[in-house]
């Protein structure tokens, strides 16, 4: 008999535990639904205020219904309830507008410093692939179509003669098409970027014949115009966008490589949390390299076709390259504050 | 009672609030994942037809003068569409994309820490070798022919093995997740559904000690889940399953009201137990 009055007793206190909170339970969810769906701003004060008070509550309440309650549908729904707002409380964002002027003032410049070992690698194996390049063509011609596809050469070859190579530098396309050019670059450009970038994960292998290749394709070219007295010019024509564009390929193979090296070799980390930090700073890097190829793409497609001057060519490309390594280098936010 | 069963693998893991409070996040499953994706992926390519074709539209009424800027907001966007997709959404309050939402899951950092915006970055660019690679090379080798049968295995198989990764890891981990420190976890939006003990029970059903004794907590879930499901098939063979067990005889019509009042007095029982520090896990236990 007794236990029969200790089970309604048991069962009444459970049945106001519930009755008492849930008033509070569905306001905490009913916010929860307009903060996810808009922004804090759209909230009055108070609501603000009670939102952790809320939160709380609905914390210990789980607590509750997990030592004592045995309706299984409760605790799934004080666990899902509570689960989003931890989410929402903790999620600790920033506002747009501070997340921009973070990422320009510290986080890209501070990424770049941080993959400078992957740069310089990664610039020497441009090099290296250049020097390769230009020394196979040298060698033997037949190199020249192996390195550079024909559809990607537009007629310029080994037996082309000097006019139609300087054709191809000086003339200026229909203006009209220019500016779709450049979009269909930058978007061509980025992508490249990213699997140079995304490829890392295979120990760096990947990215490292890219880069390779790429500086391989660039010496192939040179080779042809210096066989013909035209190095300098065609340095003007590819410096205008290439100090731009050649430094963002090589960064992003830098991200890459950070990726596949920190893999490798984690050093004192476990392997995981060695791979989330490089993959942090890599993406950062990313993001200032799609920005770097953006302006890539404007200054070849546009840039390199309206201006033909050899001089003002090569001004933009060291204005450009100085420039981006004043802001990585030397350009420095110190901030005071937490973090 | 020692049934050496295998535990299968647990998808629970811990997350402690600076509260205290362990709130067991539920990591999603491979299936569920996959099911997000295809639903995104036909969001993405609905979208780039329906651009694709306004911008068609758009040049046949302009032609010529005006197709420059159309052409450059149609490769702008598309690109947007392939890569921004993911990130703008993941990025987003709720931290998933449509197809996620949909199905109740969302990207969490794996720390607890809040989800910040360069890791949405990392674990989304990571789909181009996930995802875009192993796609490309299918269309741009079924374009040569046959002629490379050896490579494009080849290549394809490198790429399964990386688009397959979430398989062969414990925690459910895409290369891009890897990268990034994050994972996907479910978080469902559940409705506060009615207390089941507190519905009436007319036939007043009465059940001895002996009786409540017969079944632990465990059983008392399962118990739940078939009252919530209310299928006349299903609570009239668990009746008639308790009723054998505990020695009463229950009419098929009478299965719901039994179960309910069963249901009502066997929790009871066990919550009186579990304050009294005796928690009964199952049938088996004493």
């Amino acid at each position: 008999m007794n236990a029969l009055v200790g089970k309604d007793a048991v069962r009444q206190s459970l049945a106001s535990f519930r009755s008492e909170r849930e008033a509070d339970w569905k306001a905490f969810e009913a916010l929860l639904a307009r903060v996810e769906k808009r922004a804090p701003r759209t909230l009055s004060e108070e609501e603000l205020l009670s939102l952790p008070l809320l939160y709380r509550s609905a914390l210990s309440s789980l607590s509750v219904a997990r030592a004592t309650s045995l309706d299984n549908a409760l605790v799934s729904y004080l666990e899902a309830l509570c689960l989003r707002g931890y989410f929402y409380l903790y999620g600790a964002r920033r506002g747009l507008r501070q997340r921009i002027g973070d990422f320009f003032l510290r986080d890209w410049p501070h990424a770049i410093r941080d993959l400078w070992r992957e740069t310089v690698a990664s610039v020497v194996l441009t090099f290296v692939g250049f020097g390769a390049g230009y020394w196979l063509v040298v060698k033997d011609k037949g190199w020249f179509d192996a390195i550079i596809p024909p559809s990607l050469a537009g007629g310029r070859n080994p037996d082309a003669s000097a006019e139609v190579l300087r054709q191809v530098l000086y003339d200026g396309a229909d203006s009209n098409f220019l500016s779709g050019f450049a979009a269909y670059l930058f978007t061509h450009n980025v992508q490249v970027a990213i699997l140079a970038f995304a490829l890392g994960f295979a120990f760096a292998v990947p990215s490292v014949l890219l880069i390779l290749m790429n500086g391989c394709l660039l010496g192939a070219m040179f080779q042809i115009y210096v066989a013909k007295g035209l190095g300098m010019e065609l340095g003007g024509w590819l410096s205008i966008h290439g100090t731009t564009e050649m430094f963002a390929i090589a960064l992003a193979g830098a991200a890459g490589m950070r990726i596949g090296t920190r893999i490798a070799f984690p050093g004192e980390l476990t392997r995981m949390t060695a791979a989330a930090n490089a993959g942090r700073v890599a993406a950062t890097t990313m993001v200032g390299v799609t920005i770097m190829l953006l302006f890539a793409g404007l200054l070849e497609g546009i840039g390199r076709q309206v201006i033909t001057s050899d001089v003002t060519r090569y001004a933009i490309g060291g204005g450009m390259l100085t420039f981006w390594l004043c802001y990585f280098y030397l350009f420095k936010v110190v901030r005071h504050g937490d973090r | 009672m020692a049934t050496a069963r295998r535990a299968p693998v647990s998808t629970i893991r811990p997350l402690i609030t600076p509260e205290g409070v362990d709130l067991r996040i539920k990591l999603a499953d491979a299936g569920t994942r996959a099911a997000a994706f295809l639903l995104d992926f036909v969001i993405i390519i609905v979208a780039a037809i329906i651009i694709t074709i306004t911008a068609l539209f758009g040049l046949s009424g302009l032609d010529g003068e005006g197709a420059q800027p159309l052409f450059i907001v149609w490769i702008i966007l598309i690109f947007f569409l392939r890569n921004a997709y993911f990130i703008v959404f993941e990025a987003g309050r709720r931290a998933a994309t449509p197809g996620k939402r949909m199905l109740g899951i969302r990207v969490a950092s794996r720390s607890g820490a809040g989800l910040s915006v360069d890791q949405v970055i990392a674990r989304n660019l990571m789909r181009e070798i996930e995802i875009f690679l192993p796609l490309s090379i299918i269309l741009g080798r079924s374009e040569m022919g046959l002629a490379d049968t050896l490579t494009t295995i080849f290549g394809l198989v490198w790429t399964l093995l990386f688009a397959l990764f979430p398989l062969f890891n414990r925690d459910r981990m895409r290369i891009g997740d890897l990268l990034a420190g994050t994972w996907v976890v479910e978080a469902p939006k559940l409705a506060l559904v009615e207390d089941l003990s507190q519905r009436q029970n007319p036939r007043a059903f009465r059940f001895t000690q002996a009786q409540l004794d017969a079944y632990g907590i465990a059983e008392l879930h399962k118990l739940e889940e078939v009252l919530r499901r209310d299928d006349y098939f299903a609570l009239k063979a668990v009746a008639e399953t308790i009723g054998r067990k505990i020695g009463m005889m229950v009419d098929a019509v009478d299965s719901r009201a039994f179960l309910t009042a069963y249901y009502g007095e066997l929790r009871a029982q066990l919550e009186r137990k579990l304050l009294l520090g005796n928690r009964k896990a199952d049938k088996y236990q004493r």
